[in-house]
């Protein structure tokens, strides 16, 4: 599968999930610059983490601007992969890719630590690596991933299908005690109606080696590349 | 803004700042002040100085020179009370390839890389205004790796505050913690370790240590040396503006009432602009058209000018019209003076300059020329057409006064060092080990490090809360593991031992890891050097780190003095801090995939108690933080004792022998029994031959490890064939810690009394 990691300017991530794709799942990558509007023939397009554009303004809201982004949307109206990874989600949302914006945290502090999420959908391109239901273990990393949206908003999103993840406990269960930044809904990840454009706040990219004593985040990108040669498969 | 148009913005701005240009040299031939003896004792310059300054003029120095050369021999620039005493210090070893006095310290770690690194103080800034302070201290430690070749790959910070309750306490621990935050989560280095404490001595004074480390290829190291006359000076990075003048010189005095006007004097970091530093600095590197490159830190263009111009034996021609500024009307003395944040000095090859501005460029950065290399070994400064300054580079900076402080030990050692008291444990040894755990110098410090990234990367393999922080290095077999450590009370009741005593814990946490160490760097923190008992003190700690160094066969490769720590009580006097002679050192582990946890776990393992107790109490955790008392002589150190255990735990991780090895250290056996039952929530059994407080002695090189019962009598033979004393204690498992001494039996179910340990800290500081 031919990958794209968009490097802006303050991308800190780009390099982590560039390492997953190219060394641990030896798929085509290459860096794509914010500055340009070439994808270089990607099939999956990474928003990766980081402080694009210092994230002055608001988390993502300069970067959703930058020329790369209007071939990233293109990309995805024509139905292309694209995952955007904490910054790269927020970008996603600033661009309007997906639904929802971001407050800070609860506690209104950077955050950085394991939490427990359940997989709602295990049936997009990016989930097909897990069972619906299944409750896996990630880091995050950020102080703006308070998800929020209109009560409205968040029902359509939900009859919709579009809550690809949510925080929940170790056993599974849906407990503020267990959301780590007050997110509506207890809501980690969305995606988008055509389920093609996935936005999350966990960082799969860091648990995706034995090394780290957790690879529970390899199945998104492993799934994903799998998902993609299904589907070349299925057309040839 | 999208690229484009921050680009326009930026052109638009760089033709507001060349029109501001003209308007710098032309204020620069009007309105200097005369100089006079006065002048130079308010710019810190004491009336030896000056002479030696008129001396070397052969005429009375120009405002401008007055700024520079005072900042030049500040004691944050000069290393004056300093530098006689730090030659003791061993700097050479096997691995090493660059020692002190380059940007970072530089050790090779195989596979044809190596690591450059160092730790640096940003106290005075961080007490005035703690979260720029602190983030300044973040970002200026992460150029000095970078500016070396090598790409930042973790960081740690090594931090004391006063008491919880002591005024400001709260707002300086929340500002300190997120400007180290902020700055180094936006960089994207992680922050994998570090230290934070808490004593009253710190009341007036908080320290700030940072500590960057780096990866190069060992074919790829920059250096700070200024070479090949004619070659082109680029600056690179943000605007200069009127922030952080005084710095360098605010950081060598002591803190008096007025502490809070001295606001101005603290710098502001722009985290983003740092990270399009690095990356434009690393790929400028790349293009081979660079010579010499150093960051603008403490005393900005002054310092890296005349410090690159020092190493490499030559002279430098400075045109300040041409240095980008980020608003009109700035002096020459502002502009030489001026502690702006994320600027870089580069030196380029001749016609080549063009090559390196692309990648300054591309990143969005500024890049302008703004002078060049010359013989001679005069630093010559120019604006408006005008010299505004001329002044020899050697005699300033090498030349720099050397001062051997005057140092008698204080008038009150013997009484600190009284044998003291040792009390029963009020409430009885369970009682005593809960207190002890909640108190915030041995709670949890996840509070802190949560708000820190400690996982981007990906190399991340022991992050914060374990004995030392182990990242792998990708494309190796290798890791590295770092440490920092001090306990600043031994220090205060024998610096020499106190010192000594921080290495030897240092290396003791890396070979918990298996790593050997490779090299240290020491941010040493004193209060004024003026005062005999503070030099006597800084002469004892360099003594005694000297020979633990040695002893051990590490050698120190870069570091930091930090002097003035103290504050005037308004009766002439002052209140200085304990010395804190912060040692962070690094290590390589040979197999990554073979590190033992800090923590047990599983259920079953047999626990070993390594090392042997000598019921210590002097400076201990126990007679502090439950009595009161700081008294008696710190634990000694046995350097050759510390020198087996090492070798035994670096053994036992190596062969897979041990799946915890965890250091005993302040609080003693007790504690670091509760705090390997932590880690993953597991409890354990053991029975100890000793009585009373003896739980929470602190004698030195012990360490506890857990194996899997198949592998006990092997970790005995090994340690018994290592000359280390080993005694099976007891076993993990169940949902208690129980201790059974001769006496009383503590008994305390390990989820309670973890999730007091893990909140106490935010509840001490009511967060």
């Amino acid at each position: 599968m031919r990958c794209g990691v968009v490097v802006f300017p303050g991308s800190n991530c780009d390099h982590d999930v560039y390492h997953v794709l190219k060394h641990v799942l030896e798929q085509e990558t290459a860096f794509l610059w914010h500055g340009d509007e070439d994808l270089r023939a990607s099939e999956l397009v990474v928003l990766p983490g980081g402080f694009a554009y210092g994230d002055y303004l608001r988390g993502g809201a300069l970067a959703a601007l930058a020329p790369v982004m209007a071939a990233v949307r293109r990309h995805a109206e024509a139905g292309g992969l694209v995952l955007g990874i904490c910054n790269g989600f927020q970008i996603l949302l600033e661009a309007g890719l997906l639904p929802g914006a971001m407050r800070r945290n609860r506690e209104l502090r950077f955050l950085c630590r394991d939490v427990w999420l359940r997989i709602e959908r295990a049936d997009l391109p990016f989930t097909r690596g897990y069972r619906a239901g299944q409750v896996v273990r990630m880091p995050i990393a950020h102080s703006e991933g308070n998800y929020e949206d209109t009560p409205q908003a968040l029902d359509a999103l939900e009859s919709a299908g579009q809550v690809a993840l949510r925080y929940v406990s170790p056993a599974g269960e849906l407990d503020e005690a267990w959301n780590p930044n007050g997110s509506a809904r207890a809501i980690a990840g969305v995606t988008n109606r055509r389920g093609n454009v996935l936005g999350l706040m966990p960082h799969p990219e860091r648990c995706a080696e034995e090394l780290l004593s957790n690879t529970d985040g390899l199945a998104l990108f492993a799934g994903t590349v799998a998902a993609a040669a299904g589907a070349v498969g299925a057309a040839r | 803004m999208s690229g484009a148009a921050a680009g326009a913005e930026r052109a638009a701005g760089s033709r507001a700042a060349a029109g501001s240009r003209a308007a710098a040299g032309a204020r620069a031939a009007a309105a200097e002040p005369a100089v006079d003896r006065e002048l130079a004792r308010a710019h810190g310059l004491s009336e030896e100085e000056y002479e030696k300054l008129c001396g070397l003029l052969g005429r009375a120095p120009s405002f401008t020179e007055l700024g520079i050369a005072a900042a030049l021999w500040s004691e944050h620039c000069s290393y004056k009370s300093s530098r006689a005493d730090l030659k003791e210090l061993p700097t050479a070893g096997p691995h090493v390839v660059h020692g002190p006095g380059e940007n970072a310290g530089v050790v090779d770690i195989g596979f044809g890389l190596v690591a450059a690194f160092k730790i640096e103080s940003h106290n005075h800034p961080s007490f005035i205004e703690p979260y720029q302070g602190a983030a300044t201290g973040v970002g200026g430690i992460l150029r000095d790796v970078f500016t070396m070749g090598a790409r930042p790959i973790a960081c740690m910070d090594s931090l004391r505050f006063g008491d919880p309750r002591a005024p400001r306490m709260r707002y300086l621990v929340d500002g300190v913690v997120r400007g180290i935050g902020d700055y180094g989560n936006c960089v994207g280095i992680p922050t994998v370790g570090g230290e934070t404490g808490f004593h009253p001595s710190y009341d007036g004074n908080i320290l700030v240590n940072a500590f960057a480390l780096g990866i190069a290829r060992r074919d790829r190291i920059f250096t700070a040396r200024a070479s090949g006359a004619g070659n082109p000076i680029l600056y690179a990075g943000s605007r200069t503006g009127r922030d952080g003048i005084h710095g360098a010189t605010m950081a060598s005095e002591a803190f008096g009432a007025e502490s809070e006007q001295k606001r101005p004097t603290v710098q502001v970091g722009d985290p983003f602009t740092e990270k399009v530093l690095l990356e434009a600095t690393l790929e400028a590197m790349r293009t081979g058209a660079i010579v010499a490159i150093q960051d603008m830190g403490a005393a900005g263009l002054t310092s890296s000018g005349f410090e690159m111009a020092s190493r490499g034996g030559t002279g430098v021609r400075l045109d300040l019209d041409r240095v980008p500024l980020r608003e009109p009307g700035l002096t020459p003395y502002e502009i030489m003076l001026s502690e702006s944040q994320e600027r870089m000095l580069i030196v380029a090859r001749r016609g080549r300059q063009e090559e390196v501005a692309r990648m300054y460029r591309r990143w969005g950065l500024e890049i302008e020329r703004i002078g060049e290399v010359t013989a001679g070994g005069r630093a010559v400064v120019t604006a408006a057409g005008r010299v505004v300054a001329d002044l020899p580079v050697g005699p300033l900076t090498a030349g720099a006064p050397v001062y051997r402080r005057p140092a008698e030990p204080p008038a009150d050692l013997a009484a600190r060092r009284r044998p003291p008291e040792v009390p029963a444990p009020p409430g009885g040894l369970a009682g005593a080990l809960e207190k002890l755990l909640t108190t915030p110098e041995l709670a949890s410090k996840e509070w802190v490090w949560r708000q820190y990234d400690h996982t981007v990367r990906t190399n991340t393999v022991v992050g914060p809360g374990g004995d030392c922080a182990v990242l792998a290095l990708k494309g190796t077999p290798q890791g590295l593991a770092l440490t920092c450590d001090v306990n600043p009370v031994y220090c205060w009741l024998d610096p020499a031992a106190g010192a000594a005593q921080a290495v030897a814990e240092a290396a003791r946490n890396l070979a918990t890891a298996g790593a050997e160490p490779v090299g240290l760097t020491d941010c040493l923190n004193f209060g004024n050097p003026e005062v005999p008992a503070v030099a006597w003190q800084f002469r004892e700690a360099v003594r005694g780190m000297a020979a633990a160094c040695a002893a051990l066969g590490v050698p120190v490769v870069s570091g930091n003095v930090s002097f003035y720590n103290e504050t005037a009580d308004g009766a002439g006097g002052g209140r200085q801090i304990h010395p804190t002679p912060t040692v962070a050192m690094v290590g390589v582990v040979p197999e990554i995939d073979r590190v033992p946890r800090s923590h047990f776990t599983a259920a079953g393992d047999r626990i070993v108690l390594l090392g042997e107790d000598r019921g210590e109490f002097g400076g201990s955790a126990y007679l502090r933080l439950l009595f009161g008392v700081e008294q008696g002589m710190p634990p000694r150190v046995d350097l050759e004792a510390e020198s087996r255990l090492a070798e035994l735990l670096r053994v036992l991780a190596y062969n897979g022998a041990a799946r915890t090895a965890h250091d005993l250290s302040t609080g003693g056996l007790g504690v670091a029994l509760a705090e390997a039952c932590f880690g993953a929530g597991l409890g354990a059994r053991v029975e100890v031959p000793l009585a009373g407080p003896a739980l929470f002695s602190e004698t030195q090189a012990r360490a506890l490890v857990a194996c899997a019962p198949g592998q006990l009598a092997r970790v005995l033979r090994l340690a018994e064939t290592s000359g280390v004393p080993a005694r099976e204690i007891g076993e993990v498992g169940g949902a208690e810690l129980v201790i059974a001494t001769d006496g009383e039996t503590v008994r305390l179910d390990v989820e309670p009394l973890r999730a007091a340990w893990a909140t106490a800290l935010p509840r001490a500081l009511g967060f």
